[in-house]
């Protein structure tokens, strides 16, 4: 298992698609809502080495309740900005698409969160702050800790891509049993 | 709380919230049972680990009592209600009033927001929200089916050829396709068949209460079309895509046939509760 910890470097240019991790240190939540308004206003965080996390937690109290991740390919179109600001690693689920792993090349990776383990994900987070409160609970930017969050290298730097290999075999196989 | 003074509609709110608090934090039986036969299916590493990872968040989730997703999706609930229950406003109002508390308390993620101006409501209520489907019973009980966006999102409907109704399996596996690893896989596929445009969608949703343990032949073999595809887990390769394929179906004009995919992430949250009259 490789364990790795934010700022990111030059290390994520090593990792393959399929590669286990752990990830560790800070990292910021980001959906729709949220990267409209740091286009706009800027990056409110040095993105050097960041980890953008598409989530929309579940916050109580200054505790991070729930945090799973959130469906990534809403931000296809957003995330260019981030990663030409030196954004090292988008977390999310479910896979980007081709302009995405072509941004990430030489760049950074897309890592994989089981979609749904909130509760898991919560267990190894601590929340240090929020920006953009006025944007609600599950759009805001918050401010997380990660311990160990174990995650799977979904787009890698090198156009390595598991969803992309995947979702292509199941199309020849769909191709097969239902055009014949 | 004032319009709920009355006993039976106070029942009503309190049964709202207790049921969405366990629709929120456990998984039923049928569902943890299918995610466990799942994981003894998989061979490869990358789907194994998403299923141990979905499995260890169900039961950490539920001892301590906290949600199993951060999408603790919109409120979706059925009521069934005997003839000897008057209808009254007062019920869909305890039902709301249900969903507040349990927004407060669980605590639930507020989702619901006006569809145009993106203004959240803060509570889980709105106009239409929650959404509340009557069905005649012998008892009176609250069903609920926190829908999350991620899996409703890749859900679809189409007006098939009524001369072609083997396309219906293609139909629910093409949806599937396009969805690859978005709607959290392996799914629950709701398909509604028959009725109208907006029937079918209802019986689609309707199909997704039933239990996942057992499924009719049709059922099954639309469930091995889709399983054929190998998205696997969360879109990452393997053999279970879909847990499971529930068909509901209504009568509709000789020159329909409308269909609708309603799609359903791993956590197949639903709970129930009777309220003794």
């Amino acid at each position: 298992m490789i364990d790795l910890t934010i700022p990111l470097g030059a290390e994520v240019l090593d990792l393959r698609a399929g590669d286990s991790l752990t990830l560790s240190g800070t990292v910021y939540t980001a959906r729709d809502e949220a990267h409209l308004r740091m286009m706009e206003e800027g990056i409110p965080f040095d993105p050097r080495g960041a980890a953008v996390y598409h989530c929309g937690p579940v916050i109580m109290d200054d505790r991070v309740i729930a945090a799973g991740p959130t469906t990534s390919a809403r931000m296809n179109a957003l995330s260019g900005f981030l990663l030409d600001a030196g954004v090292r690693a988008l977390i999310g689920k479910g896979g980007m698409d081709a302009g995405v792993r072509e941004a990430l090349r030489g760049r950074g990776v897309y890592l994989a969160f089981t979609g749904g383990c909130a509760a898991l994900a919560a267990a190894r987070m601590q929340l240090l702050g929020v920006h953009y409160a006025d944007l609600g609970m599950a759009e805001a930017v918050w401010e997380i800790e990660l311990d160990r969050l174990p995650l799977i290298v979904g787009i890698d730097a090198h156009g390595g891509d598991l969803f992309e290999r995947v979702g292509r075999e199941a199309k020849l196989q769909f191709e097969r049993r239902f055009n014949k | 709380m004032e319009s709920t003074a009355n006993g039976f509609l106070e029942a009503v709110a309190s049964a709202t919230a207790e049921t969405l608090r366990q629709a929120e934090t456990t998984l039923p039986p049928d569902v943890l049972q299918a995610l466990e036969s799942a994981l003894e299916r998989e061979t490869g590493a990358v789907a194994r680990n998403q299923l141990e990872n979905i499995l260890e968040n169900v039961r950490y989730a539920g001892e301590h009592a906290l949600p199993l997703c951060q999408d603790t999706g919109v409120p979706v609930v059925y009521l069934s209600i005997p003839p000897t229950v008057p209808l009254t406003a007062g019920i869909e109002e305890a039902v709301a009033e249900g969903v507040r508390r349990a927004t407060r308390e669980v605590p639930l993620r507020p989702n619901v927001v006006d569809p145009l101006s993106r203004q959240n409501t803060g509570d889980n209520t709105g106009g239409g929200m929650p959404a509340i489907h009557l069905r005649r019973g012998d008892e009176f009980s609250i069903t609920v089916l926190p829908k999350g966006a991620g899996a409703e999102n890749c859900s679809a409907i189409a007006m098939l050829l009524p001369s072609r109704t083997g396309d219906v399996a293609r139909f629910a596996a093409e949806t599937v396709l396009k969805a690859g690893g978005k709607p959290c896989p392996p799914v629950v596929i709701g398909i509604g068949i028959g009725s109208t445009f907006d029937g079918a969608a209802a019986l689609a949703k309707e199909a997704l209460l039933e239990p996942i343990d057992y499924m009719t032949p049709y059922e099954q073999e639309i469930c091995d079309g889709i399983n054929a595809l190998g998205i696997g887990p969360m879109g990452l390769g393997g053999a279970t895509t879909a847990l499971a394929v529930k068909v509901r179906t209504g009568h509709c004009h000789t020159a329909s046939l409308p269909v609708a995919v309603n799609v359903q992430c791993w956590a197949h949250r639903r709970a129930t509760r009777r309220i003794s009259l």
